[in-house]
């Protein structure tokens, strides 16, 4: 189990890095200068040269990884003199638009992010899970045909209507202040603001995930429930009650928890449509913002970075979990 | 004789499905005795896993119609397992009567170790806290011949061979003691030379237990090396039932003939071709009216006014405790035999 800890460790390490090598190769080879985005329309070439280097845009992309890496690890600064800004470790950037270190941004952005996705997805495997494991068992029954149609319906939802509806319902009954909407509460502070602030978004993501754990759950129960050791568990004389806890859920379960995983790390890195549907501060909301209006390359190579990571960690993650769940998994 | 543990009455169990209804096993009557080991043979769909699932309590009652009576003569009084409560019957399981199945790859949950899964077993019927289980489960182990049992206890099922995996499997039947331990193909899914060795600690362990043993299987040969009485079914009836000489000997089923003549011998190697039984067995949905093998026999021609296909011949016992379901006559049969070479 170690052995396999270690290589899987190495591995995932190895996929960072080729994932940061070819980000920031995508990123220098945009057809967009930064350096000329960083003044308006009155500009010199001597600025747009002068902020170049200040950016350290003005050697070799491979010059530009190394510097982008090491401040990573050491911090890093940008320009000298009285336009200097220093960028604490970990340093992933600085963002001209905003003069703020691209770390501070994501450090702000972060937990708002972290809020949404943690508690829809909670919220969707409570749901998804029960509701499909419910409509194994009823077969058929009117529990099984109302979870059929929560699926149809959560599946062809997209978030931007499920989202905008939720909203609107939630404003004509005045159930929320319009004005206290997207404010940043936090959850050690004041959890019942925190969790009042984030419910409807929650709903919404998890209306659209929990349907589809619906039918993955409600599939995968019923087809562990045929399984000859399900039989052989019938013909122990165990009751119905453990079967399913102790045979069937385990088996049943386990695909779930890759898809979980795989899922949860996606909406860590940003949900851009809830997040925008609900003014969330969150890193979804700072990519889109630095996509579409600030083309602030260094935030959107950061967000990007940070969600490649997500995913491949979280990925690791699974699999391990995997392994201590499914013994054939395990490599000696 | 002592009564026997299990009285099998006109067990029927059919599956109603889009197509009609399926008569999978159709009044079905036999009994086994403690110390005593009853074969089921017939091919793929003739009714015999249907007949012992419904013995054990094992159909989903939603999707299978089942009338008649199993019957188990337990110490405080008989139980029927087909209109028993179903909380009754699934404490009857892995206590009274257990069961093995087909393919022991797929029969052990692959997520728990053998031990657990033995243990599990036994602590459902017995005090005693994990560590004792583990402990029974060890010597259940032992006693089925897995060596080193102590640690491979700790091992998943994914860790054992075939046969092992089917040793594991009657070990855990077996933990709680039962008196009848119905066997469901035990052996098909393995090896040749891991058959015998099963086929060899299922008659063990049925010494040891004094249990009554139901052996269901389509290999004549195995019945041959451990059945004391033999039932043949054939399109989810009985076609003919008597002790295993006589099956072997004086097969009176044109079928059993047919079967009997399709296994191959080592002893005639003189080039002979196996002789098949011809076609394929009728449909469960719409059996034809008469005899069920009628389109298969070859000798239904020599019982006069077409009675083949139009009357269902009776499981009539032709002499002592050998019944058959045909109207051919015993001298009838006994040429069939010999034409055949079944009689040798």
């Amino acid at each position: 189990m170690l052995k396999y800890l270690a290589r899987r460790l190495t591995a995932t390490f190895m996929v960072i890095v080729l994932v940061s090598i070819s980000v920031f190769m995508i990123f220098s080879f945009l057809p967009m200068d930064p350096a000329r985005l960083t003044c308006g329309k009155a500009c010199t070439p001597a600025v747009v040269e002068g902020n170049r280097h200040r950016l350290g845009l003005d050697v070799p992309v491979q010059v530009q990884y190394v510097r982008f890496v090491k401040g990573i690890f050491v911090g890093r600064d940008f320009g000298e003199g009285a336009a200097k800004f220093s960028c604490p470790a970990p340093a992933f950037g600085y963002s001209f638009n905003k003069h703020e270190c691209v770390t501070t941004l994501i450090a702000e952005a972060f937990p708002v992010t972290f809020s949404l996705a943690i508690g829809s997805f909670i919220l969707w495997l409570l749901v998804g899970v029960s509701l499909g494991v419910l409509a194994a068992r009823r077969q058929g029954k009117w529990v099984d045909k109302a979870s059929t149609a929560f699926v149809l319906v959560g599946n062809s939802l997209p978030t931007f209507i499920s989202g905008i509806l939720i909203l609107l319902l939630a404003l004509k009954f005045n159930l929320i202040n319009p004005i206290e909407m997207g404010r940043w509460v936090s959850p050690f502070k004041d959890p019942i603001g925190w969790a009042s602030n984030f419910i409807l978004p929650w709903m919404t993501l998890a209306l659209a995930y929990a349907a589809t754990y619906t039918r993955f759950t409600r599939s995968n129960v019923i087809e562990t429930s045929s399984e000859d050791y399900i039989r052989t568990a019938r013909a122990k004389g165990l009751s119905e009650k453990v079967i399913l806890r102790k045979h069937t859920l385990r088996a049943a379960l386990a695909p779930i928890l890759t898809i979980a995983g795989l899922d949860f790390a996606g909406l860590l890195g940003g949900a851009i449509i809830t997040e925008n549907i609900f003014n969330l501060p969150g890193l979804g909301r700072l990519s889109i913002r630095a996509v579409l209006i600030d083309y602030d390359l260094p935030v959107i190579l950061a967000t990007t970075l940070l969600a490649a990571v997500f995913v491949v960690t979280m990925n690791l993650i699974v699999d391990i979990l995997y392994a201590y769940i499914d013994p054939r998994v395990r490599v000696a | 004789m002592s009564t026997p543990f299990l009285e099998v009455k006109n067990l029927s169990v059919s599956f109603p499905t889009e197509d009609g209804l399926v008569r999978a096993s159709n009044d079905i009557s036999f009994d086994v005795a403690r110390g005593e080991t009853l074969a089921v043979v017939g091919e793929s769909g003739s009714g015999k896993s249907v007949t012992s699932l419904a013995v054990m309590g094992l159909h989903d009652r939603r999707s299978a119609q089942i009338s008649g009576q199993a019957i188990l003569n337990l110490e405080n009084g008989p139980i029927d397992t087909i209109s028993a409560n179903p909380e009754v019957v699934r404490k009857l399981r892995g206590r009274s009567m257990a069961m093995i199945f087909q393919d022991p790859m797929s029969a052990l949950h692959p997520y728990y170790t053998v031990g657990d899964q033995i243990s599990e077993a036994w602590r459902l019927y017995n005090d005693g806290d994990k560590k004792a289980g583990i402990k029974r489960a060890t010597e259940m182990l032992e006693l089925v011949g897995i060596p080193e049992a102590s640690k491979r206890v700790h091992e998943y099922p994914h860790q054992f061979s075939g046969g092992m995996r089917q040793r594991v499997m009657i070990g855990m039947a077996l933990v709680n003691n039962p008196s009848l331990l119905i066997a469901d193909e035990p052996t098909t899914a393995l090896d040749v030379t891991v058959q015998s060795q099963i086929l060899q600690l299922l008659r063990e362990m049925q010494k040891e237990f004094n249990m009554a043993v139901i052996l269901i299987t389509h290999d004549l040969g195995v019945v041959a090396e451990v059945a004391d009485r033999v039932c043949v079914m054939y399109a989810g009836k009985i076609v003919e039932q008597a002790v295993i000489d006589e099956i072997y000997y004086t097969p009176d089923h044109p079928y059993t003939i047919g079967l009997l003549n399709s296994i191959p011998r080592v002893d005639e190697l003189d080039g002979k071709r196996l002789l098949a039984i011809p076609g394929q067995p009728p449909s469960l949905i719409s059996l034809p009216p008469g005899c069920s093998f009628r389109a298969r026999c070859t000798f239904s021609s020599q019982v006069p006014n077409n009675l083949c296909a139009t009357k269902v011949p009776d499981l009539d016992n032709k002499y002592g405790e050998h019944f058959s379901r045909c109207h051919l006559t015993e001298e009838q049969l006994k040429k069939a035999r010999v034409s055949t070479g079944a009689q040798s």
